[in-house]
């Protein structure tokens, strides 16, 4: 994947960057365009820091009326266009392009409107994730989707990679909680999809721009639902002496028809990484531990607290504590939080992955990754979505080693082929963006990616949005739209027909 | 007139390409229960999928099913219910309210379940159809099978292509097979009806509730004579603002508790429990209050929960019209006494926050007179004829029962719509 191939950069376009800064900055006055080289180093990378690239030059517009023009003019010059929000991706979906404008959303920081009766905010695509929950918790609301970097991701960038999070087993992604987007497409023309009301009429083109990394549109006006917060929420941290046990634990307690708020699992190396870390009081003599979080009013919680304390039994937990105060709580959480850091504490780098799998797999993966894990000489520790089957290994190694960026990267697609390989898929809420790209093939074949590509044409024929992401081929349009057909004759007799 | 059944997907993609190369449009059906709805068409050819039967991987403990697009959605119920599981997003059974085309009394396929997109109650908070649907294998209108999605809960690998042909009414392609995700059925289930509340009022108390940690999973008003269209334990002619709570045993005890705590002065309260708030809900579901055998129209308006009651309100102001509420009232079924007022209804829909109707119900002289589905603006009719094109460059698919906005000869008034 070092070697990515991105498509070849445009002459005319390179040569006539003078032209076009001044052009952009007309469309966008003040300082909303970037184009001084030790300005844009601070928009080279996005969560995939392994690769960087200066853009064309950046803009940071901040009306509907700036996105469409812009838009709409490099749409008629050929020029392509790669969107950004925060920059957080760890799948390179935001990637600068050497001929591309780098279009920032990051002004559109403001929330329009919230309306409680309604259960609902309208929120500009640059607000931070978290920024939506802080602005109703007051009267005790939420949003429900948490990845990760919800202080910093923005709410337009959740939706271009229909993010995941701890709570989306019982509450949903990010497209499940989308009620509307406002949108303009490559021709500069601004759209509208769904809004207040439930599904939004016609084709789901909401449904299909939840997780179009950037390619089909951009999106400029987001509503969302919010949730009441649950009343309580109580956490029990449970060991297994084998990951088969905590992974059974974990169908058992789906199969008792409870699905927790969260439900996350550790192996051996992240658990003793986590601990050495921050000190949680995770148990070191344990292959698997696993945080189960139930939610809601009190007494269910109670009731299931119990459920899962004795279902945790029969499968043979060595320990398990259950919180009995809010700090208790977070402190369960604390170390699986803090997974990420705790891994890079003790290996100069780390790669995180993010395949999916069928949950009663994760015996045979864990098992498979061992392997990987001996044959490439690199570490690997797991944390595991596993109520959703949504495994992120972080594959330990040293970028300053001459090639073993490389072997992380080579370790990596081997684990996602195994993901597929199982039933599962290669990515389960980071996005394919650059960094599965060259994987598509090992989930798709040839019709179903040309089919994916027709989605594109109909949004983007001319392939200027964000190109070089998720497809590992560009196909033209016109050749996309050719048809075989075969010759009139009903090629087979089986079928009854009357 | 030729029409297929189709054993296995291979022979559905060997009668697109046959039917491909006649440029003959063709009808995808499953049972029928739904042919009703949209604008009628003259078809040359049927391809029936009633034949493709069967779950093809059923895990409980994963949480997923898979089956082919014919499969009974009554079988996949029972399946599912012998492991307290269900369908989250109640899907819609039509055979009652649009009375004509089923087949054996069975309430559709899978397949006509997902291509419709006809939520039930419980949408309000597990979601539609689309958001249950993981995976889906389709033979497009080029003829050629793809697959997009598979079998997880999270999957971002690619667009999301399941998504968009859940509610496409078979236009973009034929379904084979499809995977959904499934969940627990609840324990147990009570619905407090509140009686005697103006739409405005039920409107106010439904936000109330769905506002609270009482977790409802459907809140539908049904006004005053509409309650005695239902066959139910609901006793008398009175408004009942109805409020369903799901779940296990204790906890449904304690947030019944709740909710009678935060709407005390309501109005009166009476409670049905499991079979009878089952059944009750199955009526709402299912729009069995105008499912009167005649053919008045019937529109399906999906609005902000707010604003619902004030159009109705503004349209009794014009035309004679019976309404009911789901979806704590952004769900509006209206019944019209005369015509279908397609303009009125639409216009103030757009006043009052916007939305979209659906004429689910009308003669089919109606039906080809006015939009049955929501017009688009030119812009993104536009765009979805051009997607349609991708799918089906030869409108072979179901062509017209969309109407506007989805065809190539619309797509060609849309651009001329935009240039002139």
């Amino acid at each position: 994947m070092t070697g990515l191939a991105m498509p070849k950069p445009d002459s005319e376009t390179m040569r006539r960057r003078d032209d076009i800064v001044a052009d952009l900055a007309r469309i966008v006055p003040g300082e909303g365009v970037v184009d001084a080289v030790n300005e844009m180093r601070a928009f080279e990378s996005d969560g995939l820091t392994a690769y960087r690239q200066l853009p064309l030059v950046v803009v940071l517009p901040e009306t509907v009326a700036q996105v469409s023009s812009i838009l709409k003019y490099c749409n008629d010059r050929n020029i392509r266009v790669v969107p950004r929000g925060s920059g957080t991706s760890l799948s390179g979906g935001a990637l600068p392009l050497e001929d591309a404008v780098l279009l920032v959303m990051s002004r559109f920081n403001r929330i329009i409107e919230i309306d409680f009766p309604n259960r609902c905010v309208v929120a500009q695509p640059g607000v931070t994730n978290l920024g939506i929950s802080v602005a109703v918790q007051d009267e005790g609301f939420y949003y429900a989707p948490d990845p990760s970097s919800q202080i910093a991701c923005s709410i337009g960038g959740n939706v271009a990679e229909n993010s995941g999070g701890v709570h989306c087993l019982k509450y949903g992604l990010t497209a499940n909680n989308v009620l509307g987007i406002e949108m303009v497409l490559m021709d500069g023309e601004v759209i509208r999809l769904g809004g207040k009301h439930l599904d939004s009429g016609g084709y789901d083109l909401l449904g299909v721009m939840n997780g179009s990394e950037g390619l089909l549109g951009v999106v400029t006006e987001v509503t969302v639902r919010i949730l009441k917060k649950p009343d309580t929420a109580r956490a029990l941290l449970i060991g297994f002496p084998t990951s088969e046990q905590g992974g059974q634990c974990v169908a058992d307690i789906i199969g008792a028809g409870i699905i927790p708020g969260g439900m996350e699992m550790m192996d051996r190396p992240a658990i003793k990484a986590a601990e050495d870390f921050l000190h949680a009081g995770y148990p070191l003599d344990v292959e698997a531990l696993l945080i189960v979080e139930l939610d809601g009013p009190k007494v269910e919680v109670d009731h299931l607290i119990d459920l899962v304390e004795k279902i945790a039994h029969r499968n043979g937990q060595t320990t398990c504590r259950i919180s009995t105060s809010e700090e208790e709580r977070l402190a369960f959480w604390a170390g699986r939080k803090a997974a990420f850091p705790a891994v890079g504490r003790i290996s100069p780098d780390y790669y995180c992955m993010d395949g999916t799998i069928p949950r009663k797999e994760l015996p045979k993966v864990l098992a498979g990754m061992r392997e990987l894990s001996e044959q490439y000489g690199l570490a690997v520790a797991n944390v595991f979505h596993a109520g959703d089957g949504n495994l992120h290994p972080l594959i330990l190694y040293d970028a300053n080693k001459p090639g073993e960026l490389d072997k992380a990267e080579a370790f990596g697609a081997d684990i996602l082929r195994l993901c597929v390989k199982v039933g599962g898929v290669l990515t389960g809420e980071h996005g394919v963006g650059v960094e599965k790209r060259d994987l598509m093939g090992e989930m798709f074949n040839q019709i179903d990616l040309d089919q994916q590509m027709r989605v594109k044409c109909a949004f983007d024929p001319n392939h200027l949005l964000n190109p070089g992401k998720v497809f590992p081929q560009l196909r033209r349009c016109a050749e996309l739209g050719r048809m075989h057909v075969s010759g009139g004759k009903l090629p087979f007799p089986s079928i009854p027909r009357f | 007139m030729t029409t297929f059944l189709p054993f296995t997907a291979a022979d559905v993609a060997s009668a697109v390409e046959w039917v491909l190369s006649e440029e003959a449009p063709v009808e995808i059906l499953g049972h029928g229960s739904k042919r009703g709805i949209g604008r009628p068409a003259q078809y040359e050819h049927a391809i029936d999928l009633s034949a493709m039967s069967g779950v093809t991987l059923y895990e409980p403990e994963e949480l997923v099913l898979s089956a082919k697009a014919g499969t009974p959605i009554a079988d996949i119920e029972h399946l599912l219910a012998q492991n307290s599981q269900q369908l989250a997003f109640e899907p819609m059974d039509c055979s009652r309210l649009l009375g004509h085309d089923t087949r054996g009394g069975k309430g559709g396929t899978i397949g006509g379940a997902i291509s419709t997109n006809l939520s039930g109650p419980r949408r309000l908070k597990a979601g539609a159809a689309r958001d249950h649907i993981l995976g889906v294998t389709v033979v497009s209108g080029r003829g050629e099978t793809f697959k997009s999605g598979g079998r997880v809960v999270k999957n971002v690998t690619g667009y999301d292509l399941s998504k968009l042909m859940t509610g496409a009414w078979g236009t973009l392609g034929v379904l084979t097979d499809l995977t959904v995700k499934v969940l627990p059925a609840a324990e147990t289930e009570t619905t407090l009806a509140i009686r005697g509340l103006d739409d405005e009022t039920a409107t106010a108390a439904m936000a109330l509730a769905m506002g609270s940690s009482a977790e409802v999973s459907g809140a539908a008003h049904l006004p005053y004579g509409v309650t005695e269209r239902v066959a139910s334990d609901l006793r008398g002619a009175d408004a009942a603002t109805l409020l369903r709570v799901e779940g296990f045993g204790p906890s449904v005890a304690s947030r019944v508790e709740t909710l009678k705590t935060l709407l005390a002065n309501a109005g009166r309260i009476e409670e049905l429990t499991d079979r009878g708030s089952r059944e009750l809900w199955r009526e709402v579901r299912d729009c069995t209050p105008f499912a009167d055998g005649t053919a008045r129209p019937v529109w399906r308006v999906s609005m902000t929960p707010s604003e619902a009651h004030k159009m109705v309100l503004a349209l009794r102001m014009e035309a004679g019209a019976d309404a009911f509420y789901d979806w704590q009232g952004g769900l509006v079924w209206l019944r019209m006494e005369g015509e279908p007022e397609a303009d009125l209804v639409r216009r103030l829909v757009r006043q009052f926050g916007g939305g979209h109707a659906t004429l689910v119900r009308a003669s089919s002289a109606w039906r080809a007179a006015v939009p049955v589905f929501e017009p688009q603006p030119a812009a993104l009719a536009a765009l979805s004829a051009r997607l349609k094109a991708e799918f089906d460059p030869k409108n072979i698919l179901n062509p017209g029962r969309l109407a506007a906005g989805v065809d190539s000869a619309t797509l060609a008034q849309a651009t001329e719509e935009k240039t002139s």
